[in-house]
């Protein structure tokens, strides 16, 4: 059984915020779905009891004192972006609140 | 059949740190627009973040004062989601390994305290501003406020009407400036919150759908949206319909809640561990050190003037709602002024003058030394209650000991006996019916004699010693 | 001197030449210019090669350059996910084009403090995201060794391994988030080395999937890939993830004989798929190793079958949360957003034309394994599989100093060989991705060519921040081998 359809990933598509449709999206849900169906293997994987690693050092606690360090020149901000209205930087109007 | 509300809170802090949480840039309030950035809180291709020390220890005071139980090993999450003022697209926030739970916060409420349960407390990033009147077609992004340090503080839905959940704001705020870790301003938006209402058949326990209000900008607009809502709800209900779980923002201006436009999709956040921060252990000697310097709170203090200084429910309660309140009473005893006069003066006229005029306490130029003075400067004599008031009034408008407006303005009561005996003739003897009308019997006319001995000496007299003057000299028979 | 002959010299090489007055480091760089100009269009080892520009900069940077410096006039390239203040980083992404950083990577500002001179923009697959360089959106890089240029470098870091092997670059920098500087190290036959996680500050390093990525070098050599990490290597404290030990002199212990130490050969997975050349060329190391007093054991990693598998939920969930941010909003690329295209249409076509294929393939696993539902059955199970991953070699390396395989279970394929079929191409990565699941140190090591000459490389890797043992081992096998 397929565990991505194109229903499934139109959803994900949208939650990343990417454009997918006809063609493409078939082989994309194809594609992942072959994927997934190979990672399927470590439900196998008896890790009953075993913590889970998200890091793979063991450091903790890694903190800076409360100094204020340098900061961008608003320049320097507003030439980075590919629209601006000084002092801003802007995107389409946002509709919702 | 009656309803009854079933409210929870959720408030959050910016914490006033030098600092933003994860980088070194200022964390102030009222920079010009992206000039308060760096590459790490504008989330740049590579940089990485850094919890700032600071932070860490103030949420543990804010923990440790609403008697939660501070995480032994806390993490850091991202909660993803797309939206302009957010750089990363996900917010470094804490989903279930969060600084603190399960604490609380007593209300006082007529004489009764209420518990109010906090679910949790935890850390997370502010975001970025966006201004959407500069222009029809664009929306404007302020990225200063990206990365300042937020403190959210999730009450369990225990508040029963709209105003145990004033009160809960109101005792929350005073709790977080008694610690000094955030300004709690709500227009500067370093207080924002957010409330959720359901209804319940009376002595029911079961919960109904539950309706969040966003855009509340004051506690009076969550009192307000919260009484409105309840009715809302209460009349949907009667009519026999089934509410929809939803958000709905605060209309100020229409004074009513409007449904929020359904998002598209339903919210994904994605929640998994920040891999680029490590986890925190907090152990039992930081949770002490921390312990150590933590200030008297409102609810002790509260009690303390009530014990040792003999105050009643009420005064306790209004001189304890700010840190400063209490700051300037303590100071004024210290020099030598008695509670009660010292209570009096801050919770009228001091308080007064802070609502005519929208301040806060720490806004007034106002030492503690000088309301003993004050109080003083009455008790000998030397001012009536009247010129006590004015000189309070010109105190905090200089900013200057009412010792020195005494001397510099001449404004010391008139006590001597030559010079009111002078006064209380001329009024005598400008008011020639009102004496007949006094010897006819008619009493009441000393009020308006008075008036006019108070007038002539520009408020200066002693009221007492004029009153006794008058009488004395109308009951005497005239030659 | 021959064009060219100073540019095939390694960084010890030349920094005794420079050392001894015999040429000037002006002199290294007008050779090693040259022939980047001449050989790079066929190679197209760097993205946007612009010499004249590339000569400016490199003078400006040697006359700020400290003399004494441990690799004063040294030119290093670099990936293109590594940041240099105002030099474009894109990542070779169109997503990212014309992205220029007001920031140095921390190892750029180590590598500037030590007097070498930075060369930007190597080639790579889209944010690190493949095996061959075939997913930069620049174009392909093409692997020097193979005779009609008809093979893949190996990647991500295709373009420093190609640039290194070419002699169009004297050292190089690159990114290893499952294998991406090993296996395009032994594709092209030089030594590359993924350190300790922790080892190297990440700052500035574009992040593919934060608990996976390092940086390390693309040498001709153990010596030069020594000499690299001692100036990288070091806790950072812009990177909460860089490990507060301290770093060896890691030059010296490259003298040490790597006699009376252990060897641990585990039993491989994926055996159908592994050359025979391969495994003549590995089984030939190990016996070298044996002749200078090393001693082999087996050793058990019985869960490093499920290292792919693992690696391709936990990179891609990662990958998806830090690729999220490249929305047209503050830098880089923005499509077009004229009357009439609300927000949504800007995201959606930012990220739609700005991202290729594989990068679009990720974002989608990444978000896919992190979405509601299927959490718990893949990322969290992915989490605790990496435990057991990481708990094998720990097990291992108290029985052993380094363990030993191959690289790559083929030398390079062709271009396009792999390029219709995402899982076999993810498939090749597998004896190189349990060291990042792991956060243990490997290196690669040349060891051999295939008949038709394409070289083979063998994989080092030792217990976690114990790179000095890989360098020793390796540079007394390349002694060996020069004999």
């Amino acid at each position: 059984m397929a565990v991505v359809t194109p229903d499934i990933l139109r959803q994900v598509a949208s939650l990343a915020r990417l454009r997918l449709e006809g063609p493409a999206l078939a082989q994309f849900a194809a594609q992942l779905d072959e994927i997934l169906q190979y990672v399927q293997q470590l439900q196998a994987v008896e890790t009953s009891g075993v913590e889970p690693t998200s890091h793979v050092l063991p450091l903790s606690n890694v903190l800076r004192k409360d100094e204020p360090g340098a900061c961008l020149s608003q320049e320097a901000v507003l030439g980075l972006a590919p629209a601006q209205q000084r002092p801003f930087v802007t995107v389409p109007k946002v509709l919702e609140t | 059949m009656t309803y009854e509300p079933v409210i929870g809170l959720e408030v959050h802090l910016q914490l006033s740190t030098a600092t933003k949480l994860f980088c070194g840039c200022p964390a102030k309030f009222g920079s010009p627009p992206n000039s308060q950035t760096c590459p790490v809180c504008l989330g740049l291709p590579g940089v990485l973040p850094v919890l700032n020390e600071r932070v860490l220890e103030w949420g543990i005071r804010t923990a440790l004062a609403f008697d939660c139980e501070i995480a032994q090993v806390m993490k850091f999450d991202r909660k993803q989601y797309f939206y302009p003022d957010l750089p990363k697209n996900y917010q470094i926030s804490q989903y279930d390994q969060p600084l603190a739970q399960h604490g609380h916060l007593d209300l006082g409420l007529d004489g009764r305290t209420k518990r109010v349960r906090i679910r949790r407390i935890h850390l997370e990033e502010d975001a970025g501003k966006l201004l959407h009147e500069a222009s029809q077609s664009q929306t404007c992004i302020d990225f200063n406020r990206t990365g300042v340090p937020l403190l959210e503080i999730v009450s369990e839905p225990d508040l029963g009407s709209s105003d145990e959940a004033y009160q809960y704001l109101v005792e929350l705020k005073a709790v977080i400036e008694y610690l000094g870790v955030s300004t709690c301003n709500m227009e500067e938006g370093s207080l924002r919150c957010d409330t959720n209402i359901s209804l319940r058949p009376a002595g029911d326990s079961a919960l109904g759908s539950k309706v969040e209000i966003k855009n509340l900008n004051s506690f009076r607009a969550v009192k307000l949206a919260l009484e409105y809502e309840a009715k809302r709800q209460a009349a949907a209900l009667g009519r026999g319909e089934r509410l929809p779980q939803e958000t709905r923002l605060w209309d100020a201006k229409g004074l009513k809640t409007e449904p929020m436009r359904s998002k598209e999709e339903a919210a994904d956040y994605r929640y998994f561990p920040e891999p680029d921060l490590v986890p925190f252990v907090i152990d039992r000697q930081l949770i002490s050190r921390v312990g150590e310097a933590l200030p008297e709170l409102p609810a002790q203090r509260r009690r303390r003037y009530q014990e040792a200084h003999r105050l009643s429910a009420y005064d306790a309660r209004v001189l304890s709602q700010h840190r400063a309140f209490g700051e300037l009473f303590e100071g004024a005893l210290r020099a030598g002024a008695a509670p009660k006069p010292v209570a009096n003066w801050i919770m009228g006229e001091l308080l007064a003058h802070l609502n005519a005029h929208g301040l806060e306490p720490e806004e007034v130029k106002l030492r503690p030394e000088w309301l003993a003075h004050l109080v003083q400067l009455v008790d000998e004599g030397t001012l009536s209650g009247k010129m006590a008031k004015d000189v309070f009034a010109q105190m905090l408008e200089r900013g200057v000991d009412p010792l020195q407006l005494v001397e510099e303005g001449g404004l010391k009561q008139i006590v001597e006996s030559g010079a009111l005996e002078r006064i209380a003739e001329a009024v005598l003897e400008a008011n020639p019916k009102s004496v007949a009308d006094y010897r006819k019997g008619k009493t009441n006319v000393l009020t308006y004699l008075m008036g006019q001995a108070m007038k002539r000496s520009q408020g200066k007299a002693n009221p007492q010693q004029i009153a006794e003057l008058l009488k004395h000299k109308l009951e005497r028979v005239t030659p | 001197m021959a064009s060219g002959a100073l540019a095939g010299k390694t960084i010890h090489e030349l920094r005794a030449l420079i050392a001894q007055g015999a040429i000037s480091p002006a002199d290294l760089l007008d050779d090693l210019l040259a022939r980047i100009e001449r050989i790079n269009p066929s190679v197209h080892a760097y993205l946007d090669i612009d010499p004249e520009r590339l000569r400016q900069e490199a003078e400006a940077q040697l006359r700020a350059a400290p003399r004494g410096g441990r690799l004063y006039g040294i030119p290093v390239t670099i990936k293109d996910n590594i940041c240099v203040r105002g030099e474009e980083t894109s990542c070779a992404s169109r997503i990212l084009q014309g992205f220029r950083p007001p920031y140095d990577a921390t190892v750029i500002e180590r590598l500037r403090r030590e007097g070498a001179l930075i060369l930007p923009r190597a080639n790579m697959d889209e944010f690190a995201f493949g095996s061959s360089t075939e997913n930069s959106a620049f174009g392909p890089t093409r692997n020097p060794r193979a005779k009609d240029l008809d093979r893949v470098p190996g990647g991500s870091s295709g373009g420093s391994a190609a640039a290194v092997a070419a002699d169009l670059a004297i050292a190089a920098l690159g990114s290893d988030t499952g294998g991406s500087i090993r296996q395009p190290a032994s594709f092209c036959g030089i030594v590359g080395l993924k350190p300790t996680y922790g080892r190297v500050s990440r700052y500035g390093l574009v992040a593919f999937a934060s608990s996976l990525d390092q940086i390390g070098p693309l040498t001709k050599d153990a010596e030069d890939a020594a000499i690299l990490l001692s100036v990288i290597a070091g806790q950072d404290p812009r990177d909460s993830t860089s490990a507060p030990v301290e770093v060896p002199d890691y030059v010296a212990w490259l003298k040490a004989s790597p006699k009376g130490l252990t060897i641990g050969i585990p039993a491989l997975p994926g055996a159908e798929g592994l050359s025979q050349d391969v495994r003549a060329a590995v089984d030939q190391a190990l016996e070298a190793f044996r002749s200078l007093g090393v001693k082999t054991v087996p050793v058990e990693l019985s869960h490093i079958d499920k290292a792919i598998a693992t690696y391709y939920i936990i990179a891609t969930a990662e990958a998806s949360s830090n690729l999220a941010r490249y929305d047209g909003v503050q830098y880089g690329f923005r499509a077009a957003d004229g009357a009439g295209r609300s927000l949504l249409d800007t995201y959606l076509d930012t990220r739609s034309q700005g991202f290729g294929a594989e990068a679009k393939r990720r974002i989608l696993l990444g978000t896919y394994v992190l979405s509601q539902g299927y959490y718990d059955a893949y990322y969290l199970k992915g989490m605790r599989v990496r435990t057991l991953i990481k708990r094998d070699f720990d097990e291992a390396f108290t029985r052993c100093d380094a363990i030993v395989m191959p690289t790559a279970p083929t030398p390079a394929f062709r271009l396009g060989e792999k390029l219709s079929d995402p899982l076999e191409m993810y498939l090749s990565d597998i004896y190189t991705i349990s060291a990042n699941l792991a956060g243990v140190p490997a290196l690669s090591v040349p060891c051999g060519a295939s008949p038709d000459g394409l070289p083979i490389g063998m994989q080092l890797l030792a217990a976690p921040f114990r790179e000095e043992v890989l360098f020793r081992m390796a540079h007394a096998y390349e002694q060996a081998r020069r004999g």
